[in-house]
């Protein structure tokens, strides 16, 4: 160890994978709806495909999770994402190859992707 | 670095682990790969969450559920609802951490932690113990590289002075005072020692921050080492804590690794370095000079004070003892600085101190506590009260150098000073609650039976004089008890207390002086009336099956070890006292609570 | 000396153990902690072993031997069992759990059964206070026991 620079760099590098830990915190979190009904709809790939993009953007703050039934089978998979201070958005229908652009305008940018939600399906 | 969606922390202290936490987390590695899940979810074997009375205890995040007593029978369910479904599995939930709406509390909203402030163990239950990465994450070796490059060794030490921090071994030794006089000291060759010895039985609050997060004692060692001038640290620990010493020794190898130990350190021409020494079973040896001996290769005897270890200690060099709480504080006062930490703790005794709680209450584990709590706040609010319904009789603290505090005094707010003014001591932090079921003169006789064990013998007081009293005491406990006694008991303590060499034999009668100041009526009626009130000595008991009770069931012949017990059956049955060993087995057993000591 | 005791293997590796400690400081405890390790006890051929290598007298090494609790001059059985005297155990009733145990395999503490099978030790703290009270049978702790518990616990341990 020569400088404190090289230490804050080691504590950047662990930090994304130990904030988990923290309580609640004020970051964007993720849920995937994995009851039976959205793991037989393909809710699998889209939760693969978040944890996916989360990595390779190297996004801070966020939390991928998993819930049970949200209650529209027929829509599932279904996704909620919370930004902090935001309303939840719910996502329906979700595919993996949905994910990428969910991320990169809704997640990231704050921009809702309006046309994959619950209220343009209904 | 691998993104994770959840982690699942599972308690490697030695309560859990003893309850088969090891077991648990292999289940958990084997049912992750089976569900193709172990890239999405990381098993962390942690330190000690304190609440070893429902271990194994797992915690998943980011939900924060609280999982307690899991088996390797439940572990599959967790993984296939949990995990892989997102459905928590509600009934393997610690009852405490749920609201009534079933929605999970966070960690401080738990009765448990409500009240409790962990310092000394705030990374304990949260990293993972044998990964140095995890310990800069949450600012590790920050507070070290902080003092090399931006602090002089006297600001450090006043840092520590302005603090008010107070050992944490059990005296209560102002601790930037010992830096002070370490780094005054003229010598060629400085040492650091962490004493983790700990032998107080019930207290094991340093081997779960040894266990938890070793690295906060190398960090603070290494500090120490460059405020007062020292190149080299022994960390003397028991033999009995294989875990602790493992952890520690993977902990001195990454540290060396990274460049914290060993020579110039942060680019600084600061060098140092620690090595491990085995205790081997001698209470003795937490005292100061005795520890020193035994690092030294000798019989771990103390000598007299002074010379004390500041000016010539091990080997005969200047010296900086602490233990391992004391340096655990450490790192978290240099990295957030002494007002921060003036602002807790009562006006003589500042910080937080940590508990064992153990005995008669319901949540046994290890509290944390700002000073100048009261016992009632952690025996009721935090440790969920005590058992089957039994009232409170004494709280005893410091082990066999502290004494049994009474149910008046439960709302003294606890520091080093008040403690002392009640006839007791912080000493390590032990805890022990103690209901009415338990004798306080067989008490004060098992901590004296204790110390006469442990007393090394160099002394005459120590020596002989604790074994008077425990001959004493064995006397009343057997119903041989004298008038005279009790006065005969405070005469020799306070000769005791007075004239012994060490810590070790001027606290030993405090459990007798104690159990006496407050509880002499107990005393008393061992040797008038030749009864135990609280029904625990065996000589003065008797075993009886109250007639119009018993059934005549037979299950206490079937229980008996010794067949003393005999009758028809559906009559009502006797004990052989001749044969009666007083073991309670047929209490136990008995479905009509029909037999009784008195 | 005499060959059954230092045998060569352990021997090496005692040796090795001296070599690594003796230059440092304070080498006598380690080294004699490997020798308990490596023999399950201090045999005087041993202790003579070491005070030789390190050029100090016996008597020195005997009396840390006789000191510290953990280091034994007599073989112990296969199996140790220690039953756990801290205050936490005491008061959640150990000494009756200890006295199922004497009772139990007929040895009390400190001794060594005939056959060399078990051991009984009455230890300090060991430090799984939230369990109490609680034993130890070498490697393995069972907790939250009753008196009841201790008879199926002993039969795993005894020789077939």
């Amino acid at each position: 160890m020569k400088s404190l620079k090289e230490l804050e760099q080691i504590k950047q590098k662990t930090l994304d994978a130990v904030n988990l830990r923290k309580e609640r915190t004020g970051g964007t979190r993720v849920v995937v709806g994995m009851a039976t009904c959205g793991i037989a709809a393909g809710a699998r790939p889209v939760l693969l495909a978040f944890l996916e993009e989360v990595k390779n953007r190297n996004l801070k703050d966020v939390s991928v999770s998993q819930t049970g039934c949200i209650g529209v089978c027929r829509l599932e998979p279904m996704v909620e994402i919370t930004r902090p201070g935001e309303d939840k958005v719910t996502y329906v229908n979700m595919s993996a190859d949905k994910v990428k652009r969910v991320i990169a305008e809704h997640v990231v940018n704050g921009q809702v992707v309006t046309e994959y939600t619950i209220g343009a399906a209904q | 670095m691998e993104f994770y969606r959840s982690h699942v922390l599972i308690c490697g202290g030695t309560g859990c682990h003893s309850s088969g936490s090891a077991d648990v987390m292999e289940v958990f590695k084997t049912e992750l790969e089976s569900n193709k899940l172990e890239n999405e979810i990381k098993l962390v074997q942690t330190g000690c969450f304190g609440l070893c009375a429902i271990g194994p205890v797992v915690i998943v995040y980011p939900e924060g559920a609280f999982y307690s007593k899991v088996t390797t029978d439940d572990v599959p369910r967790i993984v296939s609802e949990h995990l892989l479904k997102g459905r928590i599995v509600t009934d393997l939930l610690y009852h405490d951490s749920v609201h009534d709406d079933e929605a999970i509390k966070s960690l401080d909203e738990v009765e448990f932690y409500k009240k409790q402030k962990r310092l000394a163990l705030r990374n304990c239950g949260v990293i993972d113990p044998e990964k140095i990465e995890e310990y800069i994450a949450f600012d590790g070796y920050k507070a070290l590289g902080k003092a090399l490059l931006e602090s002089t060794p006297e600001e450090i030490i006043n840092i520590i002075k302005a603090s008010g921090l107070r050992g944490r071994g059990g005296a209560g030794f102002p601790t930037g005072l010992k830096w002070e006089f370490t780094a005054k000291a003229e010598g060629d060759k400085k040492y650091i020692l962490c004493n983790a010895d700990e032998g107080d039985p019930g207290a094991f609050m340093d081997r779960s921050v040894l266990e938890g997060d070793p690295h906060a004692v190398l960090e603070a060692m290494t500090i120490a080492g460059y405020a007062v001038g020292a190149d080299q640290g022994y960390i003397y620990v028991r033999a009995e804590y294989p875990i602790a010493v493992k952890r520690l020794n993977i902990a001195i190898d990454q540290a060396r690794e990274a460049g914290l130990l060993g020579k110039n350190i942060f680019g600084t021409n600061f060098n140092f370095d620690i090595e491990i020494r085995l205790g081997a079973g001698a209470f003795v040896c937490g005292e100061e000079t005795a520890l020193i001996a035994s690092i030294e290769g000798k019989r771990g005897e103390p000598r007299p004070r002074p010379p004390f270890p500041a000016n010539k200690g091990v080997f005969g060099k200047p010296t900086l003892l602490n233990n391992v709480e004391t340096y655990a504080n450490i790192p978290q006062i240099i990295h957030n600085g002494a007002d921060w930490f003036q602002s807790v703790g009562t006006e003589k005794s500042k910080g937080t101190k940590v508990f064992a709680l153990g005995g008669k209450v319901m949540n046994t584990g290890l509290v944390e506590v700002p000073m100048g709590t009261t016992l009632r706040e952690i025996i009721y609010e935090i440790g969920g009260g005590i058992p089957d319904n039994k009232e409170f009789k004494a709280a005893q603290t410091g082990g066999p150098s502290g004494g049994c505090i009474p149910a008046e005094h439960l709302d003294t707010p606890i520091d080093y000073d008040s403690l002392a003014r009640i006839g007791s001591m912080m000493g390590s932090g032990g805890l022990i609650v103690m209901d009415e079921d338990n004798c306080m003169v067989d008490i004060a006789r098992f901590f004296l039976d204790f110390t006469v064990d442990e007393s090394c013998g160099k002394c005459p007081p120590c020596r002989i004089g604790t074994k008077r009293m425990l001959e004493i005491l064995n006397r009343i406990t057997k119903g041989q008890g004298e008038e005279g006694d009790i006065e005969k008991l405070e005469e020799l303590g306070k000769n005791i207390k007075a004239s012994a060499l060490c810590g070790l034999g001027q606290t030993a009668p405090n459990p007798v002086l104690s159990t006496i100041r407050y509880f002499r009526d107990e005393y008393e009626a061992h040797i008038r009336d030749k009864k135990c009130p609280a029904g625990v000595c065996q000589a003065l008991l008797q075993v009886l099956i109250q007639a119009e009770l018993c059934k005549g069931c037979g299950l206490c012949v079937k229980v008996c070890p010794t067949d003393a017990i005999s009758g028809e059956r559906r009559s009502p049955h006797v004990i052989d006292q001749s044969k009666c060993i007083k073991c309670g087995a047929c209490m136990e057993k008995c479905p009509f609570k029909a037999i009784v000591k008195g | 000396m005499t060959a059954s005791i230092l045998q060569d293997e352990k021997l090496m590796e005692l040796k090795n153990t001296i070599d690594e400690f003796k230059d440092k400081e304070g080498p006598l405890m380690p080294i004699m902690h490997k020798a308990q390790e490596l023999y399950g006890y201090l045999p005087v051929e041993v202790q003579e072993y070491i005070a030789k290598a390190l050029d100090i007298p016996l008597s020195d090494i005997y009396g840390v031997a006789t000191f510290y609790s953990q280091f034994t001059l007599k073989p112990q059985g296969k199996n140790t069992i220690g039953v756990c005297m801290g205050t936490a155990c005491y008061v959640k009733g150990s000494q009756a759990i200890l006295d199922e145990i004497v009772r139990e395999i007929d040895l009390k503490p400190g001794e060594t059964s005939d056959d060399f099978n078990f051991t009984l030790n009455a230890t300090r703290c060991l430090g799984a206070c939230g369990l109490a009270p609680v034993i130890m049978i070498n490697d393995d702790v069972y907790g939250r026991l009753v008196p009841s518990d201790i008879k199926g616990i002993i039969s795993k341990y005894r020789t077939k």
